[in-house]
């Protein structure tokens, strides 16, 4: 469904990548850990269209559309959807209009069946609709976050660091509906630093690692690698 | 009710009536107050004019711009050559320089595309600079003597009822997919930018809207006057257009419009105290700012206020009923 080739990335004279590929299949799910720094949203951003390659022979494919240079909001029309690291919710409006405006991309108004899919994974959004996003918990703002993604109806979701400072409760209850969307039909690609959910909900797994993919392989491989075990999962 | 309100035939009689009401009703206010006072009842609705479109791009969409006078510049002259140089009728005068300060619009958005905040602030700034130097240099427009003869066509029904229509057009534009996309973008660019908005199109479609509301108001200030020059759109112009708006509650169409009726009429209100009357002024804005810092009508909402306000005797008369 996705596939990156020999992207480079700079920001001004900084190199934040250095020639990624990667790949997802349709209906995966698949998880890039690495540490603070190594460029994880910097990949992300760049699928998404919200910075661009700085080499001419880098590829960005999406649904065998070549999307790299296209204008984000063309590659939301194409059934991607991107959920920003630290949530971005609009704070000022309301989680209904929060929602409303995930289905911006899509030409007239979402139905009811949009807003119900929403509420079937994320029910807590269903009792606050009127509340003004800023004055969401965390992790509702990241639940909104995500719901608001959906209301786009992507393919594929692209998620940076949804469990970023939740109570591990949350965290997993966060997991645990990734794995559902996933399930109903969306391809997901996700960035964590919790590496070890990551690799449990996943199919497959990227390392990256100032700027490069050090490693890739089947999650549970992954999971059972001496390295990753030592560098990211704490043992 | 409700469903009788959604209907849009019923909405286009009521936005008719509303205007027939404005019309008339300012006809009969014409016909009855002072000269002097009507004076600031024309001021007050062109700053509205104005101040909507700037609303609308710094209020509603967050591109702070500290050019605005520059658009009304391009608006009054515009009109001016139209109704003199070329004998056009006057609204279709007013039309042309809403239209044309709209193309400048567009074309002073682009840079809103790479710039945000202060460094937009200086680029909007330096390019009412450059309009209002062009305007002292040209022939056709006089130069710094000064535009003189034109008609004094401006009424007070027409500047009351653009200004309603203006203000209709803008809770219409609020409530509208595009509206919201515009307070998305201010809200949260890059989070617009993910959710599928065109933000480019919206910043853009914001400065050509609230240029051509400054054209507008332009127009009907040149027709109003009928002498302007250079120096009557300066810098001071913008910033007293931006305080409305800023002094309403950015982003409040009934901020806008009770900031515009404020800051118009007080320093008419002030004239008694003479050489102290700018100094007061001043100090009445940053007494409102301490005391309502998101501006006058800044975090109230409208529509939940009127809907408790009805709710209440609603309830009251469900209990008689009992
Ligand atoms: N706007 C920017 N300007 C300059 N450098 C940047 C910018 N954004 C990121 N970088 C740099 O690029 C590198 C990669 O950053 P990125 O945000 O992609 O890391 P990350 O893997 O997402 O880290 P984290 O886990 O902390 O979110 C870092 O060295 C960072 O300092
Ligand atoms: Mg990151």
């Amino acid at each position: 469904m996705l596939t990156l080739e020999k992207i480079n990335v700079s920001y001004g004279s900084i190199r934040a990548l250095h020639g990624i590929s990667l790949e997802v299949k349709k209906g995966e799910i698949v998880a890039l850990i690495g540490a603070n720094g190594a460029g994880k949203s910097t990949t992300l951003r760049t699928i998404s269209g919200l910075l661009k390659p700085s080499n001419k022979d880098s590829r960005i494919t999406f649904k065998d559309v070549q999307i790299q240079g296209m204008l984000p909001h063309k590659i939301v029309e194409m059934g991607l959807s991107h959920v920003p690291e630290g949530r971005r919710v609009f704070p000022e409006m309301s989680v209904y209009e929060n929602l409303l405006m995930g289905a911006h991309s899509r030409k007239g108004k979402p139905g009811q069946a949009d807003f119900d899919r929403v509420y079937h994974h994320f029910p807590r959004l269903k009792e606050r609709i009127k509340q003004l996003a800023g004055t969401l918990s965390g992790g509702e703002q990241q639940m909104l976050a995500m719901g608001r993604a959906l209301m786009a109806r992507p393919d594929l979701l692209i998620l940076d660091e949804p469990s970023m400072g939740l109570a591990p409760m949350l965290v997993e209850e966060i997991f645990h509906i990734i794995e559902d969307i996933n399930v109903a039909g969306t391809t997901i690609l996700l960035v964590e630093q919790n590496a070890h959910l990551a690799l449990e909900i996943s199919n497959r797994a990227y390392v990256l690692e100032t700027g490069e993919i050090v490693l890739e392989g089947l999650a549970q491989d992954l999971a059972t690698n001496e390295d990753i075990r030592k560098s990211y999962l704490g043992e | 009710m409700k469903k009788l309100l959604n209907n849009w035939i019923v909405q286009v009689l009521l936005f008719l009536s509303l205007l027939g009401l404005t019309a008339y009703g300012s006809q009969m206010i014409n016909d009855i107050i002072p000269p002097y006072l009507l004076m600031i009842a024309f001021f007050i609705g062109i700053n509205l004019i104005m101040a909507l479109g700037l609303n609308l791009i710094t209020g509603v969409t967050g591109q702070l711009s500290l050019g605005h006078a520059a658009f009304m510049s391009i608006g009054a002259y515009s009109s001016a050559i139209a109704t003199v140089n070329f004998d056009l009728p006057f609204l279709l005068g007013v039309l042309i320089g809403g239209l044309i300060a709209s193309v400048f619009g567009v074309i002073i958005g682009f840079p809103t595309l790479r710039l945000t905040g202060d460094y937009l602030a200086i680029s909007t700034l330096g390019f009412a600079e450059i309009v209002r130097v062009q305007f002292t240099n040209m022939k056709i427009t006089n130069g710094a003597i000064g535009f003189l003869g034109i008609e004094g066509s401006t009424t007070f029904p027409i500047v009351m009822t653009i200004a309603v229509l203006m203000i209709c057009l803008m809770v219409w534009l609020e409530n509208s997919r595009n509206g919201r996309a515009m307070l998305a973008i201010r809200e949260d660019e890059v989070a617009s930018s993910a959710v599928g908005i065109n933000t480019t199109l919206y910043k853009i479609q914001a400065f050509a809207i609230g240029a051509f509301c400054a054209g507008v108001g332009g127009a009907l200030f040149a027709h109003t006057t009928t002498f302007i020059q250079p120096t009557d759109f300066g810098f001071q112009k913008s910033v007293d257009i931006l305080s409305i708006v800023v002094l309403g509650g950015l982003g409040s169409i009934p901020g806008t419009i009770i900031g515009a009726i404020v800051l118009t009429a007080a320093p008419e209100i002030l004239r008694p105290l003479s050489n102290y009357r700018m100094i007061v002024y001043g100090l009445l804005l940053v007494v409102i700012m301490i005391f309502r810092p998101y501006g006058l009508m800044g975090g109230v909402n409208l529509r939940q206020a009127v809907r408790r306000a009805m709710m209440f005797p609603k309830k009251k008369q469900a209990g008689r009923e009992e």
